[in-house]
């Protein structure tokens, strides 16, 4: 697929700078550093435990970490839980899916962002009707609107999740393994909609275990190992050989970095 | 909150409790609590379901089922709260101490004031808060489990009670706190019909709102025959309740001595009914407000989804550590509200008032369909529990079973409530 290459003359829409954070002894990130730029999708790659999930989880205040900082549109960010990252426009749908199985897709769309009435009160017809409206567009043979997330295939629960980084119209996206528990068709959907997101001008970092799908979906990959980050290269310039053996031997291969 | 009915309105025939989407379990509870019913009746020989008993019955079911409403929501999010009955003896120490000792000697406010009433509840009430917020704060913030927290809570406020009346009893208490105490203080037959058509008009004005915001959105709606009958269901359980309310009369005794107090004579035949008594007022407004607050507001909400996924509740941007505080607060507030009605049921304030009660409060809970993983819960259960609890005991008290024979029974059923509602789960698939 050919791509439009990627301004990166101004500054960038996110900025992570020697960002650390250990759990016990374990250095999860150890001084790792990032960048996205507007439009751009950026994937991260590495074994398992090698710090994905932690790097952005600190970007999506999840958690918070030991030293390091984060800079949006190159304005020092100060993200200490995720309502701090949702003030900054910044959506993540989480590896391990974040919805209250309890209750319906409705609710789990609009959580801690309720649509009121005129008095105060959720106003749960108006998220219903939303949520069909998202729906429609996202995954239209989806029906389940009244029965508790619980009762979702792993594919639809995926969905509201995706439809909740949607919906309240992120500027930067965080995507951790979003189609692990997706079939063709439905990976295929996330792939399209990832382009179309991309179009609008949104940064993505998307974690993705499937190098050939990095190299379909990404601009640059961050390869990272044992916590820290081997290395940051233009999909375009490396063949799925080469960022595999990133991943395992941890060693840049022998082209310009991005 | 989230009904299971699916997508296509093709819901078979057969099943008319489908069309209507009513709650099977609610139904099961009802099932139930009239299985209860008519078992004593039997045993009475007809004595439980007299207008008398049953106005009994309601009264002395208030103060837990007021209780339980807020149980429900600790509960949901996965917390317990086992100090209710010793926060309940502390707010009732409180108002009593305001009534009688400290609002005559430090402000000069002479029993018999009409501030007393509404300055002691005042009080009463920011002891629950502010004690409930605090072990909110001890569970949320400093994240010691509730479990510990309210246990010592149970020790500590039972005590703290009793170091504020030198273990005393207090009384008598204010006339007009009395009124709040049940059969005291009642609204009187008129008042009774009035209240009661206004409660049918909200109802159906509620339901009828509620298919046309549907319509206004063009999702499925329930066939109007449906909405209709669930109207009629409801207008009958109102009308039936305040009928048989105001079918208890005031003893001629009593009747003829508030004629003379007042200079007059009684005329002959004259009958008078209580009516709904204050107390049953305020736990249906108790009822109201909570379930409101459970469904339509952000606060219930955050609730739900804290209990059903905490992390994704805190991911989502909800504080739940705040969240905590706030239904460890409301759970102290309804602690309060019930030691108003329990005191002034008395008339004074005891020493082991609300013992036990942490208990009663829990198990209405969970009889209710409170399920104590968390995330489930409706406010009509909890209070439909503490009517069922209640029944058993008033039931086998009247029948004469030996008092600890009553507690094995009460034991054995919360167990038993429990197991039916796994099994329950499990058939229908419900989380
Ligand atoms: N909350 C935590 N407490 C303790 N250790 C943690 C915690 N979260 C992550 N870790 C550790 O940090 C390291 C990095 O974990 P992380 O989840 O970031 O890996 P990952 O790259 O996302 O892996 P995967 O591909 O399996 O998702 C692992 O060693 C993990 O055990
Ligand atoms: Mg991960």
């Amino acid at each position: 697929m050919a791509k439009t290459p990627i301004d990166r003359s101004g500054t960038p829409l996110v900025e992570m700078r020697d960002i650390s954070i250990a759990f016990g002894g374990i250095k999860a990130v150890d001084h790792v550093s990032l960048d996205l730029y507007p439009g751009e999708v950026v994937g991260l790659l590495g074994h398992n435990g090698a710090g994905k999930s932690t790097l952005i989880k600190c970007l999506s205040g999840a958690y918070k970490q030991d030293s390091g900082e984060v800079y949006v549109n190159g304005e020092h960010a100060q993200i200490e839980n995720p309502r701090d990252a949702r003030d900054y426009n910044i959506e993540t749908i989480y590896q391990t899916l974040a919805l209250a199985d309890n209750l319906d897709a409705a609710s789990n769309l609009f959580l801690g962002r309720e649509l009121t009435n005129a008095l105060g009160f959720v106003d749960d017809s108006a998220m219903e009707a939303e949520t069909r409206r998202i729906f429609q567009r996202l995954n239209p043979n989806f029906r389940k609107f009244n029965a508790p997330v619980s009762a979702l295939s792993g594919g639809q629960r995926q969905s509201v999740a995706i439809a909740r980084a949607v919906y309240f119209q992120a500027k930067i996206l965080i995507m951790d393994e979003p189609t692990a528990a997706l079939g063709p068709q439905e990976t295929q959907m996330v792939a399209d909609l990832i382009q179309e997101l991309k179009k609008q001008g949104l940064g993505i970092f998307l974690i993705d275990h499937d190098v050939h799908q990095v190299k379909r979906l990404c601009d640059r990959a961050a390869v990272m190992k044992n916590g820290e980050l081997v290395g940051v290269v233009n999909v375009d310039d490396v063949t799925t050989d080469d960022l595999l053996g990133m991943i395992i031997a941890g060693k840049k291969p022998g082209v310009a970095a991005a | 909150m989230a009904d299971t009915t699916t997508e296509r309105g093709s819901t078979s025939r057969g099943n008319i409790f489908k069309t209507l989407e009513i709650d099977t379990r609610l139904l099961g509870m009802v099932g139930a609590f009239v299985i209860v019913c008519l078992m004593f009746n039997v045993l009475t020989d007809g004595r439980f379901l007299t207008p008398r008993n049953i106005f009994n019955l309601t009264i002395q079911t208030v103060s837990v089922a007021i209780m339980a409403t807020g149980m429900v929501f600790v509960i949901v999010t996965r917390h317990i709260d086992l100090s209710v009955g010793s926060l309940l003896a502390t707010c009732s120490a409180m108002m009593a101490m305001t009534q009688t000792v400290w609002l005559p000697q430090y402000l000069g406010i002479d029993l018999g004031s009409p501030l007393i009433a509404p300055l002691a509840i005042v009080v009463g009430l920011l002891t629950g808060a502010i004690i409930g917020g605090f072990q909110g704060y001890l569970v949320g913030y400093l994240a010691i489990p509730s479990f510990i927290v309210t246990l010592g809570g149970l020790l500590v406020w039972r005590n703290v009670a009793w170091y504020l009346t030198n273990g005393q009893t207090i009384g008598p208490l204010d006339d007009v706190f009395q009124l709040l105490g049940g059969i005291a203080g009642t609204l009187g037959t008129a008042g009774s019909w009035v209240v009661a058509l206004i409660a049918v008009v909200a109802a159906c004005f509620a339901i009828w709102s509620a298919r046309r915001s549907r319509i206004a959105h063009e999702f499925p709606v329930k066939p109007v025959w449906a909405e209709l009958l669930i109207m009629v269901i409801a207008a009958i359980v109102i009308l039936g309740f305040v009928y048989t309310l105001n079918a208890y009369a005031v003893p001629e005794r009593v009747l003829a001595r508030q004629f003379e107090a007042s200079g007059q004579t009684m005329p002959e035949g004259f009958t008078q009914g209580y009516g709904v008594p204050f107390s049953v007022l305020l736990l249906i407004a108790v009822a109201v407000a909570m379930t409101v607050t459970a469904r339509k507001t952000r606060f219930g909400r955050y609730i739900f989804a804290t209990g059903g996924n905490p992390d994704a509740a805190e991911l989502s941007g909800i504080n739940t550590k705040w969240l905590t505080v706030k239904v460890f607060a409301l759970m102290g507030i309804l602690c309060a509200l019930a030691a108003t009605v329990a005191s002034a049921r008395l008339s004074f304030h005891s020493n082991d008032i609300g013992t036990l009660d942490e208990l009663r409060v829990i198990a209405a809970a969970v009889i209710g369909g409170t399920a104590l993983a968390g995330g489930l819960g409706t406010i009509y259960g909890a209070i439909l529990g503490a009517l069922i609890m209640q029944s058993l005991q008033s039931g086998m008290a009247m029948v004469g079973v030996d008092a600890p024979f009553q507690n094995i029974v009460v034991g054995a059923v919360l167990v038993l409530a429990v197991l039916v509602d796994i099994i329950y789960r499990k058939k229908t698939g419900a989380a």
